[in-house]
C-alpha cells in the first residue's frame, strides 16, 4: 500500500523551523541582538516585498547564467562519464584529477575567472560548469557501474552489442543516480552563479548582494538570502518533477519496498 | 561423426569450463534432438549454470565444441534462447518491451516487435499487463513474461535455467500444467535446469544427471510415457520408480 507523506513526519522539520523563527523573533524583537545588525523577521518580510521587482530582475540575469553553465555541465558529464566508463584506460587516467580539480574552492578561481574572461557572462558560466559538472559525473559512473550483471549478461545472450546494453541496460540504470547528482547541482549552480557575480558584473543577485552589503542595508541582505534559498529550492524541487516525469517505474518499486 | 549426430539440434562435444583455474564442469557431452524437452539436472554448485553460460556463448570453454545444427557455435551468444536463473525483467521497460527486447536487440522496429509480443500475451496468461512495468507484476507473472521473452527470441532452441524454482508449491503446479500445454504448441526444443526431481520427472523426455567435483553427466534416462503428461502421472507407480532410479544415481556419486 502506498502510504502518503504522513503528518507526522512532516512535523519535525516544521517544529525545527519554528524553532528558528522563534529564536530569530526573541534576539531581534527581544533586543539582545541592535536591530540595525539583526533586523526582525517582519522587517525582512517588508523588505522581500517592496525589492521584489528588482529580486526578480536580478533573478533572471542569475538564473540565466546558472542555466547556461548547469546545462554545459551537464553536456560535459554525460560525455566524460560515459567515455570513462567506456575506455577503463581514460577512467584511470581521468578519475584522480577529476577529483582533485573539485578540491579547489570555487571562491579561489572565480577572480582567475574574471581576469581571464572579463566581468561578462563567460567566467560566471564557466564557473558554474566546472562546479556543476563534477557530482554528476561522478554519479553516472556510479550508475553506470552499478548495472546488474546477470542482465547485461542476459544482453549479451540475446547478441546484444556495446552500444546496445549501454542503450538497454546501463543508461536507464544509471538515470536515478544522475538525477541524484543533477538534485546537487542545481544548487550548486545558483551558488556558483551569485558567487562568481560578487567579482564583478553588472546585474545578477550576487551583484545586487554586494551593493546592499556596502549600504549596510541588512533587512534587504536577509530578504535575498531568503530570495536565494527559495530559488534553489524550488529549482530542487524541478529536478524531483523531471526524475517523476522521466522515470514513472520508480513510483512502483517503492511501493514493493515498502509492502 | 556421421551426418546424423551432427544434424542434433544442439550438441556439446567434450566441453570442460574452468573458473579461475578451478574444474567446474568436466569433458561434457550432450546432445539435443529437435522437439525434444531435456532436463540437466543435479544438487545446487554441480555446474548446471556454468554449463549453459558455455552452451549460450556467453562463456567460451578451455575445451570442447558446442554446435548448433552443425555449426560451430562456441563462445559466440545470440544464437540460442537463453532465459537466466533470475527473471531479469527490466525495471524500466513496461512488460511489452521487456518481452520484445529480444527482437528489437535483432533490429526490428520497437513498434512492430511489441505488436508481435502483444499477440502472445493471452496465451501466456499476461493479459492487462500491457502498461505495467515488472515491480507492478507478482512472481507467477513475472516468470511468465520471462518465460515469454525467451520464446519470442528463440530461433529453435531455448535454455531455461531453473524456470520454475522461484515459484510457491501452488503457482508451480500451475505453471507446470500450463507449460505442458505450451510445449506442443510452440515446438521448440528445450534444455531446462532443475534441482526438483518430480518436475524433471513430470515434464522432460530424457534426463542428464550432472554431478561431481568437477561436474560431468554421470548418467542419461528416458522416461518413457509421451508428453504431454497430465499431474496424475507424478502419482503413480512408474513415477516412483524413475525417481528412485534417480534418487539413487545421485547418491552414487555423493
Ligand atoms: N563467474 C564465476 N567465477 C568463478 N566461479 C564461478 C563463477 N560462476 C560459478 N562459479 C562456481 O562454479 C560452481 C558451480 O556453479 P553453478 O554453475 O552456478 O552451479 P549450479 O547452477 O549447478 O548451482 C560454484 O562453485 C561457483 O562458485
Ligand atoms: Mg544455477
Amino acid at each position: 500500500m502506498k502510504r502518503s507523506p504522513s503528518i507526522t513526519s512532516k512535523l519535525p522539520p516544521l517544529l525545527a523551523l519554528a524553532a528558528v523563527l522563534a529564536v530569530w523573533l526573541i534576539a531581534s524583537e527581544g533586543g539582545l541582538v541592535p536591530e540595525f545588525m539583526l533586523p526582525s523577521p517582519a522587517q525582512v518580510g517588508a523588505a522581500l516585498v517592496s525589492e521584489f521587482p528588482t529580486l526578480l530582475d536580478n533573478a533572471a540575469v542569475t538564473l540565466q547564467e546558472a542555466a547556461l553553465g548547469l546545462g554545459i555541465g551537464i553536456a560535459v558529464a554525460l560525455v566524460l562519464a560515459t567515455l570513462m566508463h567506456r575506455v577503463r584506460a581514460l577512467y584511470r587516467a581521468c578519475y584522480p584529477l577529476l577529483v582533485v580539480t573539485q578540491t579547489i574552492p570555487t571562491v579561489a578561481i572565480a577572480p582567475l575567472l574574471v581576469l581571464w574572461m572579463g566581468f561578462g557572462m563567460a567566467p560566471k558560466v564557466t564557473l558554474v560548469a566546472l562546479t556543476t559538472f563534477f557530482p554528476i559525473a561522478v554519479s553516472l559512473l556510479e550508475g553506470y557501474a552499478s548495472t546488474d550483471k546477470a542482465a547485461a549478461d542476459l544482453l549479451r545472450s540475446m547478441g546484444a552489442s556495446r552500444w546496445q546494453i549501454f542503450r538497454h541496460l546501463e543508461f536507464p540504470t544509471a538515470l536515478s543516480y544522475f538525477f541524484s547528482g543533477l538534485r546537487v547541482s542545481v544548487s550548486y549552480a545558483v551558488v556558483g552563479a551569485v558567487i562568481s557575480e560578487w567579482l564583478g558584473g553588472f546585474e545578477g543577485l550576487g551583484v545586487y548582494m554586494t551593493r546592499v552589503r556596502k549600504a549596510y542595508a541588512f533587512d534587504r541582505m536577509f530578504a535575498v538570502i531568503l530570495f536565494i534559498v527559495a530559488v534553489s529550492l524550488l529549482l530542487m524541487a524541478l529536478v524531483t518533477l523531471l526524475r517523476r516525469l522521466a522515470m514513472p517505474w520508480e513510483a512502483y518499486e517503492k511501493i514493493e519496498r515498502n509492502d | 561423426m556421421s551426418g546424423e549426430e551432427s544434424a542434433s539440434a544442439l550438441r556439446a562435444e567434450g566441453v570442460t569450463k574452468a573458473y579461475d583455474g578451478r574444474v567446474i564442469i568436466q569433458d561434457i557431452s550432450i546432445h539435443l534432438e529437435t522437439g525434444e524437452l531435456v532436463c540437466l539436472l543435479g544438487v545446487s554448485g554441480a555446474g548446471k549454470t556454468t554449463l549453459f553460460h558455455t552452451l549460450s556463448g556467453l562463456e567460451r570453454p578451455e575445451a570442447g565444441r558446442v554446435l548448433l545444427q552443425g555449426e560451430d557455435i562456441t563462445g559466440r551468444p545470440g544464437k540460442i534462447s537463453y532465459m537466466l536463473q533470475r527473471d531479469l525483467l527490466l525495471p524500466h521497460k513496461k512488460i511489452p518491451d521487456n518481452v520484445a527486447l529480444p527482437l528489437v536487440i535483432r533490429g526490428e522496429k520497437p513498434r512492430a516487435a511489441r505488436e508481435k509480443a502483444l499477440g502472445y500475451f493471452a496465451q501466456f496468461g499476461l493479459e492487462g499487463t500491457q502498461d505495467k512495468y515488472p515491480a507492478q507484476l507478482s512472481g507467477g507473472m513475472r516468470q511468465r513474461a520471462a518465460l515469454l521473452r525467451t520464446f519470442l527470441g528463440s530461433q529453435g532452441v531455448v535454455l531455461l535455467d531453473e524456470p520454475f524454482s522461484a515459484l510457491d508449491a501452488l503457482t508451480k503446479r500451475e505453471i507446470h500444467r500450463w507449460y505442458m500445454g505450451m510445449m506442443d504448441q510452440l515446438q521448440l526444443t528445450t534444455l531446462f535446469i532443475t534441482h526438483d526431481i518430480d518436475e524433471a520427472i513430470l515434464l522432460s523426455d530424457r534426463i542428464y544427471i550432472l554431478s561431481g567435483q568437477p561436474g560431468r553427466i554421470s548418467a542419461g534416462l528416458t522416461i518413457q510415457p509421451p508428453r504431454p503428461r497430465d499431474l496424475e502421472f507424478s502419482l503413480c507407480g512408474e513415477f516412483l520408480a524413475y525417481k528412485k532410479q534417480i534418487l539413487s544415481l545421485l547418491e552414487r556419486q555423493g
